[in-house]
């Protein structure tokens, strides 16, 4: 869990100078996020800020889901997402959070939803090697080759790796640097790549495991 | 308007000035040697400009002591402190690769004159 949590959308990548040198940037919108509630540990088994950002038209809503924005005496937004915290302390329902939460030379992790790539041969779902183009292979040149033994034990492996769905699953990027916190456009530079296409959501927190120097 | 604009933006140079593959070029450096900054100055012609936007470059080729040297700087790069144009080229095509291969004055570009 994280100190800090915030919930942006990516815009795309591109680059920037620091310090005369060129660095490689993926830019979110972060826009300012309304609390909507707080899970407590008393309550609900853990701690976290339920929280909407965006803007979303009353009437667009179903009943329950405007319910419970005007329990908290909030404007709907695009989507409730909620930001697990270690501690929930000093925030209250209906504040505003922005993305100076997270400021320049922080180091974080970001969490996305990858690119969905379909059903995936075992070549580029696993990097298996495949198979010779030619010496007389007939029809098996992406095929994964053998897939167990023989009387024993007579059955193939459980986790044995093979063809299937790839992508499209929660990944997270660990020890990525904040480049650039810019509250005034709601933006936030992260140096590197994220996790997923351009305009999915993505949950940037502090950095689990960093233990060195930012910068 | 593409979504980066917004930052790329921040970073685009207004100063420089129209080149193409070509023309000669006075190409001013900034470089830090031991805590001290100074001028470097890298003068050839352009043999190519690539990419577009924030992340154009350009490739600028010289002779050094009878070496071929090419630099490859960013269009857009703070350490270049100003770009001169020293001579309009005429030539035909926007990369000039070939220049690579020759030598003397079969690697002489002619001067445009219709200015």
């Amino acid at each position: 869990m994280a100190q800090q949590s915030i919930v942006g959308e990516k815009v795309g990548m591109t680059q920037t100078w620091v310090d005369d040198k060129v660095v490689p940037v993926t830019v979110l919108r972060v826009e300012p996020m309304r609390i909507v509630q707080i899970k407590t540990n008393e309550r609900d088994g853990y701690t976290a800020l339920q929280v909407t950002y965006g803007h979303r038209k009353a009437n667009k809503l179903t009943k329950p889901a405007l319910g419970h924005f005007e329990k908290a005496g909030v404007d709907p937004g695009k989507r409730l997402v909620e930001l697990r915290l270690d501690s929930v302390d000093g925030f209250e329902v209906g504040q505003e959070l922005t993305v100076e939460q997270i400021p320049a030379g922080t180091m974080v992790d970001v969490t996305g939803t990858s690119r969905g790539k379909g059903f995936a041969g075992v070549m580029k779902r696993h990097n298996f090697k495949g198979q010779p183009a030619s010496h007389g292979n007939n029809k098996s040149h992406r095929k994964p080759g053998a897939i167990g033994s023989c009387a024993f034990p007579a059955r193939v492996f459980k986790g044995q790796r093979m063809a299937g769905h790839m992508g499209h699953e929660q990944v997270t990027t660990q020890n990525l640097q904040v480049v650039q916190s810019d509250a005034e456009r709601n933006l936030l530079l992260i140096k590197g790549s994220v996790p997923g296409p351009a305009g999915g959501v993505v949950l940037v927190r502090n950095a689990v495991k960093f233990a060195g120097k930012a910068g | 308007m593409k979504a980066t604009d917004l930052i790329d933006n921040d970073s685009i140079r207004d100063d420089i000035p129209d080149f193409q593959a070509g023309d000669e070029l006075k190409v001013h450096v900034r470089v830090v040697e031991g805590g001290k900054e100074r001028i470097q100055v890298f003068q050839g012609d352009v043999i190519g400009r690539q990419g577009g936007g924030l992340q154009e470059t350009y490739t600028v080729r010289k002779l050094s002591y009878g070496v071929g040297v090419e630099r490859t700087f960013p269009l857009h790069t703070p350490t270049v402190q100003k770009i001169e144009v020293m001579k309009r080229g005429d030539v035909r095509r926007a990369k000039l690769y070939y220049l690579r291969d020759r030598k003397g004055k079969a690697a002489k570009i002619r001067e445009k004159r219709d200015f």
